[in-house]
């Protein structure tokens, strides 16, 4: 009924490691993809280097030059401090991203413990987590957030810790279904029957094999959460100032000031638009690279 | 044969039977949110309510129910909750539940709102992109959506505010007036917001509607349908349409959390006084009370929901509840 499947592994002809192999599809086969990961990386770009590139700092404030128009000088223009939009939004891409990479990282952590404990152990135990979940999933994500920063209080790590939590559990679902899948499959079959620890099986079955999917759930939360984190701070209930976030610049005090100098308004909510978007395309081409199990879901 | 259940009866017996563990984890999660308010914030709500000013800490963690043990807090707080007693506001000092009925409609109006806009936008969108399969236009039409899913609504409706305002001196209606008192009043300023909600919950439905349509274009009495000569036309009113939008119309129903989640950003920004204003404005008052009682309405509003969803689900395809 089945074929041989073992000579598989053997008859490829290891040439290029599989990152530039990656790349290479990623690029014939989904270009608009491409263009996203590239977008997405120049950000990380600009965050990483956010305080050298940044001209002025993102707090010195010079009320000779407040609520000027973009120019040469202030590519951004500047506010009603006199401090450089520009600088800011750059400082506003290195939070974004550290918050981003740390919450969405924390979250695929959690998706994974959850989803193999729910996905391979099943019965009861699966039972009893899956119906934890979907209480958890009942609540709007903002509205679950600011009853929760409500509690913990605003600020860098409390955001990280409960994204990372809200984004890990709802993610579970997804893990699971993967492991679920895996397990039943002959390799893990043959596994068990020789006799193989649970660990081991975990650890050199399940695991490498539901990687695609854990892949594309940590590139597509790493864009959810920096819309997330901005919609808190928007509200006043993410990162407090004085940190330059791209949510808070739209928000508080500088808002009334935007009726006088309307670029206020653009660079952050653009930076923003524009890469979310690109992680969007670029998580669509990678799911459909990665797994072509979840190719319908698009 | 004399059955005793129709399998339609036994489909909602197990949906019903299915909720209740998770109505119960709902519940425990509204309540631990309560439960884990810190010492320091009744130290901050002291300092802060006006109404509290007068009582002291004991009183406060008495009014909150904190003075008890957790399973027989959890046993008062359910059991009152049940009867429609959420507590009173320590803002206002008026009963949680009577602050919900004013907002929840206005909340609801907006949501309402939003979905027309959703759909009248998704829906046409969808199934153009679906039948241009791969087409410039049906790559114009995903990347459009994939677009409204990345542009926030708090920057759109910031956008919104600044712009028209200082090009054509024009700004968006922020007074809030009852529908029943003057309706297009009332629309013109809930107009804005409910565009700006709609077009980003379109996003998903769009993307629902292509794959539903492409799906059902595959059927075999899709070909039959066009090896009997029929219309294309016909084909996809008559035969795809009807199939391909039975899940979508069900499955609007699951976005009810997202509704819920931009209505927050959206209320506040445009000054709606609806749930979403209640419970930012509870928050920053730390009126916690009120917090729970929205964070409580808000998950059974949304449980409610889903039951509703699947049980159309069963009536509209039998294959569901034969399951």
């Amino acid at each position: 009924m089945s074929e041989v499947t073992f000579s598989a592994q053997t008859s490829l002809p290891a040439k290029k490691h599989p990152a530039v192999t990656f790349v290479g599809r990623l690029v014939r086969e989904k270009p608009l993809g491409a263009i996203g990961g590239a977008i997405f990386l120049l950000f990380l770009f600009c965050g990483i280097f956010a305080e050298v590139l940044a001209p002025y700092g993102m707090n010195d404030t010079d009320m000779s030059q407040r609520l000027q128009a973009p120019s040469w000088d202030f590519w951004f223009g500047t506010d009603h401090l006199g401090r450089d939009v520009f600088s800011r939004v750059l400082i506003g891409a290195q939070i974004s991203m550290i918050v981003a990479f740390m919450a969405a990282g924390l979250a695929t952590v959690i998706s994974i413990v959850i989803g193999v404990l729910s996905g391979y152990f099943g019965g009861k135990i699966d039972m009893l987590i899956q119906r934890m979940v979907d209480a958890w999933m009942t609540f709007p994500d903002l509205v679950l957030l600011i009853v929760v920063v409500s509690i913990v209080g605003p600020g860098i790590p409390q955001i990280i810790i409960v994204l990372g939590l809200l984004y890990g559990i709802a993610g579970s679902r997804i893990v699971r279904g993967a492991v679920v899948t895996v397990k039943e499959e002959t390799y893990t079959h043959a596994a068990q029957s020789i006799g193989a620890r649970t660990w081991h099986v975990l650890w050199r079955h399940i695991l490498p094999n539901i990687m695609p999917v854990v892949i594309v759930l940590f590139t597509t939360r790493i864009g959810a959460v920096i819309l997330t984190e901005a919609g808190l701070s928007f509200l006043g209930l993410g990162i407090p100032p004085p940190a330059p976030t791209w949510g808070s610049m739209l928000s508080g005090t500088g808002r009334t000031y935007m009726y006088m100098g309307p670029w206020l308004a653009l660079a952050p909510g653009l930076c923003l638009t524009v890469v979310v978007y690109a992680i969007n395309v670029y998580g669509d081409a990678l799911r459909d690279l990665l797994d072509p199990r979840m190719r319908g879901s698009r | 044969m004399p059955a005793l259940k129709t399998p339609m009866q036994a489909y909602l017996i197990r949906r019903l039977l299915a909720l209740l563990p998770t109505l119960i984890f709902t519940s425990i999660i509204v309540f631990a949110s309560i439960r884990l308010i810190p010492g320091d914030v009744i130290d901050l709500m002291l300092a802060q309510n006006d109404i509290a000013t007068g009582q002291d800490r004991a009183k406060i963690e008495a009014a909150l129910g904190l003075d008890q043990p957790v399973a027989m807090q959890y046993f008062v707080w359910i059991t009152s909750a049940l009867q429609g007693d959420l507590g009173r506001s320590l803002w206002q000092n008026v009963p949680v539940t009577e602050q919900l009925a004013a907002t929840l409609p206005i909340t609801f109006e907006l949501g309402f709102l939003a979905m027309l806009v959703a759909l009248s936008v998704a829906l046409p969108i969808g199934i153009y992109s679906a039948m241009r399969q791969d087409t410039a236009g049906d790559y114009t039409a995903r990347s459009f959506s994939l677009l409204m899913l990345a542009l926030p609504s708090f920057w759109l409706g910031t956008l919104v505010m600044v712009f028209p305002s200082v090009w054509w001196r024009w700004s968006p209606d922020l007074v809030y007036t009852p529908f029943f008192e003057d309706p297009l009043t009332n629309l013109s300023h809930m107009m804005v917001p409910a565009i700006i909600l709609g077009l980003g919950m379109s996003a998903v439905t769009m993307r629902m509607t292509r794959t539903m349509m492409l799906e059902v274009m595959r059927q075999d009495y899709i070909r039959t349908a066009r090896a009997k000569g029929l219309g294309e036309r016909l084909v996809i009113v008559r035969h795809a349409l009807r199939n391909g939008l039975i899940p979508v119309v069900t499955l609007i129903g699951l976005q009810a959390p997202l509704l819920i989640g931009g209505a927050v950003i959206l209320e506040q920004i445009f000054v709606v006084p609806g749930m979403g204003l209640l419970l930012l404005e509870a928050v920053f008052q730390r009126d916690y009370p009120v917090v729970s009682g929205v964070f409580l309405v808000v998950g059974v509003a949304i449980l409610f929901i889903n039951l509703l969803v699947d049980i159309s689900y069963g009536l509209l395809d039998p294959k569901v509840r034969h399951q």
